[in-house]
């Protein structure tokens, strides 16, 4: 199962940091964080999960940009140019690692 | 006078889980060895109930069997399903259940007070649809022959004025009808099993839904076509089977169908289809297109049909199958239920 | 649910398909592979293909971990584990897949104890809930499933678990990629990368193929509006003369990866010289086996393995279908001998298979939105 969703951090486990409770819409599942060392990891973040395992946060500030972005289509060139030139679709502009490293 | 047999059609080597979880796999074993050895040549579509004739009176005849695991989940217990599996059958044949017969085969070692809560959970059960326990059977198997108990109830009712439902009476045009959200009964288990490391505030939709049925057909004077209780293999199923029965296609509309926010999660995390998942406490039904409003309003101001909604409607294609569609205008063949992955859940 | 419901509103969503015709070149025929068979799935799932115009062509990659497996291989995984001490584990989507003599369910159905899990983490549960058997979980999956393997095989091990080992199946996504450019079949214009790999290995492993092969890849999430957006960008460098690699599902994919996660795989993992992929042939360095340091966890070094060679079935054109050459509907076994339910092929039993996503989603004529709102 090559399923991979969005989950939101409930609380830490108080005996084993590696492990979370993490809710998807009201169901809850124990993940593990193993894989996430590199990133400090706190109740309210939102994680993807793999087959019980937290893969990456999900960056809030790169999900709302997208949507912005996506809402802009269809407009006249111009307006995009202008919106380029905010650095919105600009792969160098990333809080978390996310565009190529210049 | 002996039945005229048939030709019998199945011709797999040994039987299977997925032969008895409610999909492809079962309808084969029913109507390809069952139903050629049992009913002969003049048995129609098979119903959830049968319907009978004695002496001009006509009544209908139901049986279930009950192999749940675990025996107790939250929102009930095998007791309840036992009593209102049955009368739901009968409800959505059209008629109320007047008395139930119950068989209990029990597992030697089976402490006695799980057997009294289930006994207990039953005679209540009985109570609140109002019928009549009027007797039943017992065996007793050796330990490990019997996961506990499995229970089978029979029940005969009585039809009610103005019902006439068949699968040759649905028109393009009909509209479907849902009594509420789907998915709970089958995702309730799932996770009373606690095989997975999956909590959630989901409990079995178990109840009798006649009150609605009775409801709905009171409001919508002979336009009732058809109606079904989705239970193993969901309403995939269900509609599946009307589908090839009635010869007609059915659409369906994914966004009117109701999914409580924690079945849908619990589903998207599994990889599952809320539309494959058993329900135990609601049903479908198929409404001539002129009075579903009627029916839908009646439906919505009774106790417990609050969520009734209409989901879809029958059209002449895609013939024999059953279609959901989305805003987008995309669409998914849905089938039955393929496999069992959800074994021992009713 | 927040992060899906909003990248699949239907108002963008047509906006999307908008800016998809605007960019489309109508002298040109667009031919874009998808890779992942989780992208295969939601294009089917969501209608995607329907809001493209006709000369916008998707083609189906051999992304779908199940699928790729040889017959051979669970032979051998299920020969191993038919004995009584044994438990086999392995997710849901490998219990109806086809071996010589049955699939992990019909194998169940003869006395076999398989169960299905969710999380290699939920294996090595039950081996410690039952530690007088030995449980084999049939690890499969790309560089998306593979740390988790890993770090579970780390878990075993710190717990000196003895009855617990995995049969890897891990494969590589790029020298996959590699087989496809390299096929004398296939002309491709650009690629939809597939996400949640990405997650791990980063965007860096792209990059040789807008460098050397001149192609651009477009790293995308998997929701209606993700896959949309992705083809808009490759539509935007095809018109521009790029090639470049762009990373679409920001939100999730760092650029650079996840570096824990490919350390653990570097730790248990190693490449194993060549493996057969079901329709591709040997492919060398494209799979992992467990290092000898881990080697009481590993399945195939704690116990003999027959390793019998088994081709597909003459008639079955899984090889093909897989590749992209043909389509779903192409192979002489669709649809008649072989159904979900009755699959020949893993392609019809992966819910990411291309077959069973195209019997499943594809067999009717479009609707409109007119006529679906008007109940």
């Amino acid at each position: 199962m090559c399923l991979a969703i969005p989950g939101k951090i409930v609380e830490i486990d108080a005996h084993n940091a590696q492990l979370a409770v993490v809710d998807v819409v009201g169901v809850r599942r124990k993940v593990d964080l193993g894989l996430l060392q590199e990133e400090s990891v706190h109740p309210g973040d939102w994680v993807l999960i793999h087959v019980g395992f937290a893969m990456s946060k999900i960056s809030e500030t790169d999900a709302a940009d997208q949507m912005r972005t996506l809402m802009i289509l269809g407009e006249s060139e111009a307006a995009m140019q202008e919106v380029q030139g905010y650095g919105l679709e600009n792969e160098n502009d990333d809080s978390l690692g996310r565009g190529p490293v210049s | 006078m002996a039945t005229p047999v048939s030709k019998i059609k199945f011709r797999e080597p040994q039987i299977e889980m997925a032969h008895g979880a409610g999909g492809k796999a079962s309808r084969r074993l029913v109507e390809g060895l069952f139903a050629p050895l049992l009913f002969g040549a003049s048995q129609g579509p098979l119903g959830d109930a049968a319907h009978i004739q004695i002496n001009g009176t006509r009544i209908a005849m139901t049986t279930d069997s009950f192999v749940v695991n675990p025996l107790r989940f939250p929102g009930g217990s095998i007791g309840e399903l036992a009593i209102n599996g049955t009368v739901n059958d009968l409800a959505v044949s059209g008629a109320r259940a007047e008395a139930i017969v119950v068989t209990y085969v029990l597992e030697a070692g089976l402490p006695t007070e799980i057997l009294e809560a289930e006994v207990r959970a039953m005679a209540k059960a009985a109570e609140e649809a109002g019928v009549r326990i009027a007797g039943g059977d017992t065996k007793v198997v050796e330990h490990g022959k019997a996961d506990r108990m499995y229970v089978t109830t029979t029940g005969i009712g009585r039809l009610i004025p103005g019902v006439a439902i068949s699968p040759d009476s649905v028109k393009p045009g009909d509209k479907i009808l849902l009594s509420g959200p789907i998915g709970d009964h089958g995702i309730t288990i799932l996770l009373a099993r606690g095989e997975l490391d999956l909590e959630a505030e989901i409990q079995s939709d178990t109840r009798s839904v006649f009150p609605l049925v009775q409801s709905l057909v009171q409001a919508s004077s002979g336009g009732v076509r058809w109606m079904r209780d989705p239970t193993r293999g969901g309403v995939a199923t269900s509609l599946n089977e009307l589908a090839r029965d009635c010869g007609r296609g059915i659409v369906l509309f994914e966004e009117k169908i109701p999914v409580r926010d924690a079945v849908r999660g619990a589903c998207e995390l599994l990889g599952l289809d809320p539309l494959h998942i058993a329900n135990e406490g609601q049903f479908l039904a198929v409404v001539a297109a002129d009075q579903a409003d009627a029916a839908l309003d009646a439906l919505r101001h009774a106790p417990g049909g609050e969520e009734a909604v209409v989901i879809g409607e029958v059209r002449d294609e895609p013939a024999g199958s059953v279609l959901v569609t989305t805003l987008y205008g995309g669409g998914r063949l849905v089938d039955m239920l393929v496999g069992d992955p959800l074994p021992r859940i009713c | 649910m927040k992060y899906v419901d909003e990248f699949r509103a239907p108002e963008l969503i047509g906006r999307a398909g908008e800016e998809i015709r605007k960019l489309a070149d109508p002298r040109r025929h667009y031919r874009i592979m998808e890779v992942c068979g989780g992208h295969t799935h939601a294009i089917y799932r969501f209608g995607l293909k329907d809001l493209l115009p006709e000369n916008v062509e998707l083609i189906h990659g051999p992304g779908c971990p199940v699928c790729v497996l040889p017959m051979g291989r669970i032979d051998d995984g299920l020969s191993l584990t038919a004995k009584p001490e044994f438990i086999f584990a392995a997710f849901g989507d490998m219990m109806r897949v086809p071996g010589t003599h049955g699939s992990p369910l019909e194998y169940k159905a003869r006395g076999m104890d398989v169960r299905i899990v969710y999380s290699p983490a939920d294996a090595l549960k039950l081996a410690r809930m039952n530690p007088d058997k030995h449980v084999v979980f049939f690890a499969i999956g790309f560089e998306t499933t593979a740390p988790s393997t890993a770090l579970t095989i780390i878990r075993a091990k710190s717990e000196g678990l003895p009855n617990f080992s995995i049969f890897c199946n891990h494969v590589t996504i790029i020298p996959a990629i590699r087989a496809i450019l390299d096929s004398p079949d296939m002309r491709l214009d650009g690629f939809v990368g597939p996400g949640h790999v990405s997650t791990v290995i980063g965007c860096r492993p792209y990059e040789w193929i807008a460098q050397d092969a001149g192609k651009p890849v477009v790293v995308s999430g998997f929701e209606p509006l993700d896959i949309l957006q992705s083809i808009v960008m490759l539509l935007r460098q095809l018109r521009n003369g790029e090639a470049k690699v762009e990373n679409q599902y920001k939100r999730v994919v760092p650029w650079e990866g996840n570096r824990a996660a490919l350390r653990a795989m570097a730790e248990v993992f190693e490449l194993r010289p060549y493996f057969e992929w079901r329709g591709l042939g040997f492919i060398s360095q494209s799979a992992l086996k467990i290092r000898s340091v881990y080697g009481e966890w590993d399945s195939e070094q704690r116990f003999t393995v027959p390793g019998v060679r088994v081709t597909d079935p003459k008639a079955a054109q899984c090889g093909e279908v897989l590749k992209g050459v043909l389509k779903p509907s192409q192979c002489k076994l669709f649809g008649r001998e072989c159904t979900p339910e009755q699959p020949i092929g893993a392609l019809m039993v992966s819910s990411e298979g291309s077959c069973a996503a195209h019997y499943n989603y594809s067999q009717h004529r479009p609707i409109t939105i007119a006529s679906a709102a008007a109940v």
